[in-house]
């Protein structure tokens, strides 16, 4: 699969990045070989194998349902200087 | 005073600390002044934690005084800096997180302070832990200790330089396709990958959750068992920690390794190595012989599919993790955004480097609609034929051995214009992280002067069996006792 500036343009929207014109010849050109390099697991026989989502096939442990208030709101929010009464601040979404 | 008391190991220090030899604010003052002259020109740190490393020591002291010691009292450490700390800065080599001071501690930071340890600074990374050399940190690059026009490795290469010029006896780091191993290995280090899971995750900053795992950067296998009894174990903070008992590491390490079966993986030992780290690795295998282990030849036939499998797999769970910096409630932010989309797209533009940015739209890719079963589904599947084979060797054998690296430390630049060059690099290690097994380098021997390191994968849950082969390894080799020149 090659790589081209409309896949790049898409994928930047998706991740929500974006890239000035002068860099966009790199980014088509080695993501471009990373996709060729990562094709080579087509080769690869798999019919029928599981696909492996954890390393040691563990299923998550689970605990009951109860708020952990470990950290206070105030602590959480000093990461920020837009945050009012207990609210992070945004640009308006709606008008 | 010793002036000398640099080049102690982690067990060295404590025993001096035990027979009153030394005190941990003189210890610390000592490695400051090294963190702060000579070591310098490493750029192995991005913060020096001058002030409270002092307080913490004299408290450390006092606690001795009064004979309230604990397992690590006084012994200073540093951490890398994708382990959040309360209170001090924690940037993950990203100018994303270049003022972030996290409101709580990373369980790693939080067990090893209550043993004891003191924590004299954090080390310099890859960005968020994405690379092979230290090249793609927002901070600068490390330079190499043993060659400072190479580099040290990565992603934990401020920890492998910091520990490597003795300006502090041991680091944490973190591995997730060989972040430990690959810069022990260059810097002639024992690095220490435990299981998945053996070791919390929670408040190491994530990058790709199913294969990250916390470890040591040490100067021999004796003290990475002493800090992984400190840091194993399972966490209500991290639902993928496992509830395994952790083992008395240190004990282990005296047992016989006589009978012991070590099998060299074939595919892992190919003319394309430097031949001179290959005549390093054939030594150490007669050294394990002479140890009373068996070495024999064994197969992982799909191993050679791992760095393709992992360039899916990483950067798919890099994707989403790295989703959550916005720019709303931590992170850079910009100052003038146009609306909400701006505000994320245009901090994220700003915050993140090349390389992360890379693994981010190779992870959308991946994951996309289309290409998912093609890419994502598909490396899944193979991650599990390479799991697979790591069982089935280990029906056969004790524990696998090889190379660390294809070749000794590179120059800095070397492999920045092509990142698949780069990312062969760790070849040898993601294997292990991928099938969610321990793995360890401990020094070898040298190529071009520089460090080899000797790499020995074990089953899940099987440090002490690790541990215990590289320390009499160790016992009868010196290499791991060698220090630079420039930082002797």
């Amino acid at each position: 699969m090659s790589i081209d500036q409309s896949d790049i343009d898409k994928l930047a929207q998706l991740s929500r990045l974006e890239f000035a014109e002068s860099e966009h010849a790199d980014f088509v050109s080695k993501l471009g070989s990373i996709v060729e390099f990562v094709d080579q697991l087509q080769a690869a026989e798999t019919e029928g194998v599981l696909p492996m989502a954890h390393p040691l096939d563990l299923v998550q442990r689970l605990r009951p349902d109860t708020a952990d208030p470990n950290i206070d709101r105030e602590a959480l929010q000093s990461t920020t200087d837009a945050v009012a009464d207990g609210l992070y601040l945004v640009p308006k979404v709606i008008e | 005073m010793n002036d000398r008391m640099h080049a102690w190991t982690l067990t060295e220090t404590r025993a001096a600390l035990d027979d009153g030899m030394t005190t941990s604010t003189e210890l610390v003052r000592h490695l400051l002044d090294r963190v702060q002259g000579a070591g310098e020109a490493l750029n192995a740190f991005i913060t020096v934690d001058v002030e409270r490393a002092l307080e913490r020591a004299a408290a450390s002291d006092e606690r001795r005084r009064t004979g309230a010691a604990r397992s690590l009292e006084g012994l200073p450490i540093a951490h890398k800096d994708i382990f959040c700390t309360r209170g001090v800065r924690t940037t993950c080599g990203s100018k994303m997180l270049e003022t972030f001071v996290p409101p709580y501690d990373a369980t790693v930071v939080s067990n090893l302070e209550a043993a004891g340890a003191v924590v004299i600074g954090k080390t310099n990374m890859d960005e968020f832990a994405m690379g092979s050399s230290n090249e793609t940190s927002y901070f600068g690059d490390v330079r190499n200790p043993w060659s400072t026009a190479c580099s040290p490795g990565g992603s934990s290469g401020g920890s492998a330089a910091a520990v490597a010029a003795r300006l502090v006896a041991a680091a944490t780091g973190t591995d997730t396709g060989g972040s430990i191993r690959q810069p022990a290995a260059l810097c002639g280090l024992t690095g220490l990958k435990p299981t998945y899971g053996r070791v919390s995750r929670y408040g190491m900053i994530a990058f790709a959750s199913s294969l990250d795992q916390a470890g040591t950067l040490t100067r021999s296998a004796a003290d990475a068992a002493m800090l992984l009894s400190v840091m194993a174990g399972a966490d209500p903070h991290d639902s993928t920690s496992v509830d395994v008992p952790v083992e008395d590491y240190e004990a282990e390490l005296a047992k016989s390794v006589k009978g012991k079966r070590i099998g060299v993986v074939r595919e892992f030992m190919v003319d394309g190595n430097d031949p001179e780290n290959t005549a390093a690795l054939e030594a150490a295998f007669d050294v394990l012989r002479s140890l009373g282990a068996e070495v024999v030849e064994i197969s992982l036939p799909n191993i050679g599919l791992s760095v393709p499998t992992y360039y899916v797999v990483a950067p798919a769970e890099c994707s989403s993790n790295l989703s959550r910096f916005d720019g709303v409630r931590f992170g850079h932010r910009v100052s003038d955004p146009r609306d909400l989309q701006d505000l994320y797209t245009r901090s994220r533009a700003e915050g993140f480097g090349d390389e992360v940015k890379r693994r981010i739209m190779t992870g959308t890719y991946v994951l996309s609609a289309g290409y998912y079963d093609a890419y994502y589904l598909k490396a899944q599947q193979v991650r599990r034929l390479i799991s697979a084979d790591f069982q089935a060797a280990f029906e056969q054998v004790d524990l696998l051995a090889g190379p660390t690296t294809p070749t000794c430390a590179f120059r800095l630049g070397e492999k920045t214009d092509d990142p698949i060059t780069m990312y062969l690099n760790d070849i040898y290690t993601i294997g292990a992280n991928l099938a969610g097994l321990p793995a360890i380098s401990v020094p070898c021997g040298y190529a071009q002067g520089l460090p080899v390191g000797l790499q020995l994968v074990a089953p899940a849950f099987g440090e002490s069996q690790l541990l215990n082969l590289a320390h009499q390894y160790q016992l009868l080799t010196d290499w791991h006792t060698h220090a630079p020149e420039a930082f002797a």
